[in-house]
């Protein structure tokens, strides 16, 4: 659980990894009350504490530029207190949330109120404000004032905005604030009220089927938009090939353009449906072999530029409805980093990479400088230890929701602990 | 008495041939008591049935009702769609109350495709699923495979064409993956987009073309036609449907040959079948319906039934 540190504690023999510049050293960190004093050779006082990181990679704290904390209005789903509890957990320093609550957060205040209410909490949470006034699609918000009240983003999440001419006026108007605009992209006309992947799987369980093409279609008007308007548009949660290559192509010509990519899209398959488990109906849809390797291309080749997780709670209620009504989504804050790191890891990338994309390749969405380990600084420390295989169990899932179809897989690499200014979790600090 | 791979029917794709080929000969062996003056048999004495329908029904719950009632079983009716049941209120919780009664066996009909073995999480009854939204519906195509056998004397290499709108039809899928089993040939026809995509990987042909259809096929399984679906831009109107894909007096009288038509019922006379096809020599509709009966007693027996002999 959640602790505190008091004092001086000393990080020793440790790899320290920092993303932004790619440059890996051995040696230790010093921190004094949570405050970053020395790193690489440092002069410890007497009365240190100290934790042997032999074997361990010392990395910045990670950062998730995608959940829901569903505060206010579904906190019987979620709170501020126990969704920063579960990114901490997680390894996460870091979270932006999404403003689909209840009601949204697309207004100053209610900006202000995630704002004031995360204040003291162990982890930064970072709001970010609807696109269109009650997520309804048709006016946009107050977007400078909600930036002003400490915005980072803008968008509808969980519901596209469907309105070409609403998504143009959002993205050059957001240019004035210099933040991204991040579209749920999936067309709702093809979208078609489907509950998963259309493919042969879906026509033999009889389920609705959500084409690939409600991505794409959608992905490729804001790669236009993104392109006329020189604006800033990220793109969630992709999920298909048929995005990757078009993200891939728009890229290649100099569109300034962000995307992401869930550790539940690159490491589960529709398959996970068959007995219709409810944990795994998640929007966009779990998908095809074809379409999972495709974004773990897409992640190596540079094309994505980061790992999210759309962390997404429901109650035992909610996905013990039927198929057709149980909401989508899924938590992942908790499993992120273990199952995001073996499935990348079999793929043929390093734990590197896979850090700085839950790091540096977050932040640079954002527009945010990271300066790891910044002497002066507060902690933001992922302690990883890249070997060690764990079964993911409901034991450690912090979320008030344990929706997680990943319960029961077995993960090679995990965070350890996490370091937050004065906060701490996990077993290696205790 | 032969015994069953499975404990419960949800579906096709998970049964045998054998056991399937077990359930058409048992129905049979009803049809014979339906014959009789008294067509009630003691097999289900004392065994507790509740038929679950969260969805109208007419055809498919009286079918079950009398196959239950002719077998001596207990019954009780629960219908949803008529009662204060929201959209996706708890069907964990209605059921586990209803089956905390002591329920030997649920039939159940649900909207929800999946809902049967969701089902079979929360309870340990024997269930039998009477259709879960576009998924599948196996009394029905166990009952049309009957027919089949009855009019052929097999099911191997009979070809079966399946007509209308196949993506949205648990009957089409269910004949589909029972007749592949039985070593029928299937083929399906239809509007394009009402033919789900990648189906060809489950074993079927696909001609939209009806006319060719009816020179290839030895029975055709006309599907109704859901009135709600017209207008909306999904088909264009009754006359085009008709045109192309309507099983018409005119368009039968061009073939000359014999066919087979079969209807699940109920039928849009006039829209997906002349009201004189349905009505002739050709159409086998309402042994399907009395097979119904038979092969539900059949399924019933089979999979709720002791050891002692049946009782015929």
């Amino acid at each position: 659980m959640i602790s505190t540190i008091k004092g001086s504690i000393l990080l020793e023999n440790g790899s320290i990894y920092d993303p932004c510049k790619n440059k890996k050293i051995k040696g230790s960190v010093l921190l004094n009350n949570g405050i970053v004093k020395e790193v690489g050779k440092c002069s410890p006082p007497k009365n240190v504490k100290r934790v042997n990181c032999q074997g361990k990679i010392v990395a910045p704290g990670l950062i998730d530029i995608h959940a829901h904390f569903r505060e206010p209005g579904r906190e019987d789903k979620e709170t501020l207190v126990t969704g920063a509890t579960a990114a901490f957990s997680g390894g996460f320093t870091r979270v932006c949330i999404m403003p689909n609550t209840n009601p949204p957060l697309d207004t100053p205040e209610s900006i202000r109120f995630i704002v004031e209410k995360s204040a003291d909490l162990p982890i930064h949470i970072f709001p970010i404000g609807a696109i269109t006034r009650r997520q309804a699609g048709l006016e946009i918000t107050e977007i400078g004032e909600m930036v002003q009240a400490g915005a980072v983003a803008i968008s509808d999440d969980g519901v596209p905005v469907q309105n070409g001419q609403v998504m143009r006026y959002a993205v050059e108007y957001a240019q004035r604030f210099n933040i991204p605009v991040i579209n749920h992209a999936e067309d709702i006309y093809l979208l078609n009220d489907g509950v998963m992947n259309e493919s042969a799987l879906s026509t033999q369980l009889g389920l609705p089927g959500n084409p690939d093409i409600a991505e794409s279609v959608m992905v490729y008007r804001d790669l236009e938009i993104a392109e006329f308007t020189n604006g800033r548009i990220h793109i969630p949660h992709v999920s298909s090939s048929r995005s990757v290559n078009l993200i891939r192509q728009y890229k290649n010509k100099g569109v300034q353009i962000t995307a992401e990519v869930t550790p539940h899209h690159i490491g589960l398959l529709e398959t996970k449906l068959t007995q219709y488990d409810t944990n795994a109906k998640v929007a966009p849809p779990l998908r095809s072999e074809k379409d999972r390797e495709a974004l773990i291309d897409g992640l190596i080749d540079g094309t994505i530029d980061c790992i999210a997780t759309d962390h997404a709670p429901h109650t035992i209620e909610d996905k013990e409805m039927d198929f057709i009504h149980s909401p989508c989504g899924m938590i992942g804050l908790e499993s992120a980093f273990g199952l995001a790191h073996t499935v990348l890891i079999e793929a043929g990338a390093t734990t590197e990479q896979v850090i700085g994309w839950m790091t540096d390749g977050a932040a640079r969405v954002m527009g945010w400088e990271l300066t790891p380990l910044g002497i002066g600084s507060p902690a933001e420390i992922s302690i990883i230890d890249p070997l060690e295989e764990w079964e993911f169990t409901k034991d450690h899932i912090q979320s008030r929701s344990k929706n997680s179809p990943m319960i029961g897989m077995i993960f090679k690499g995990r965070v350890v602990s996490t370091i937050s200014g004065k906060y701490v979790f996990g077993k290696h600090l205790d | 008495m032969p015994t069953l791979r499975n404990k419960h029917l949800m579906g096709l794709e998970h049964i045998d041939s054998d056991d399937i080929q077990l359930f058409i000969d048992t129905g049979f062996t009803f049809r014979e008591v339906l014959d009789r003056p008294i067509k009630k048999v003691p097999s289900l004495t004392g065994k507790n049935i509740v038929n679950f329908f969260f969805e109208n029904s007419t055809r498919t719950r009286i079918s079950f009702e009398l196959a239950e009632k002719r077998l001596s079983a207990d019954v009780t009716n629960f219908s949803a769609t008529l009662s204060s049941l929201n959209k996706g209120e708890g069907l964990k919780d209605t059921i586990q109350n209803i089956h905390a009664m002591k329920i030997d066996c649920i039939v159940m009909r649900h909207p929800s495709p999946g809902s049967c073995l969701q089902l079979s999480n929360y309870v340990d009854s024997i269930i039998i699923n009477a259709g879960d939204g576009m998924h599948e519906h196996p009394t029905q195509a166990l009952l049309d495979m009957m027919s089949l056998q009855e009019k052929f004397g097999r099911l191997k290499g009979v070809k079966i064409a399946i007509l209308g709108d196949i993506i949205h039809s648990r009957v089409a899928l269910s004949n589909i993956f029972g007749l592949n089993k039985m070593g029928a040939e299937v083929m399906l026809c239809g509007p394009p987009h009402l033919i789900p995509r990648n189906i060809e990987e489950m074993g079927v042909k696909i001609n939209t073309d009806i006319d060719e259809v009816i020179e290839w096929a030895d029975a055709i399984n006309v599907l109704r036609i859901q009135r709600e679906r017209m207008g909306l831009g999904i088909i264009p109107s009754i006359r085009e449907y008709r045109n192309y894909f309507g099983i018409t007096q005119e368009r039968l009288a061009n073939h000359k040959k014999e066919i087979v038509i079969m209807h699940p019922g109920p039928i849009n006379r006039g829209v997906e079948i002349d009201s004189s096809i349905a009505d002739g020599e050709q159409a086998i509709i309402l042994d399907q319906v009395l097979n119904g009966v038979a092969v539900r007693m059949s399924i019933l027996y089979l999979l709720l039934g002791t050891e002692e002999e049946m009782s015929t």
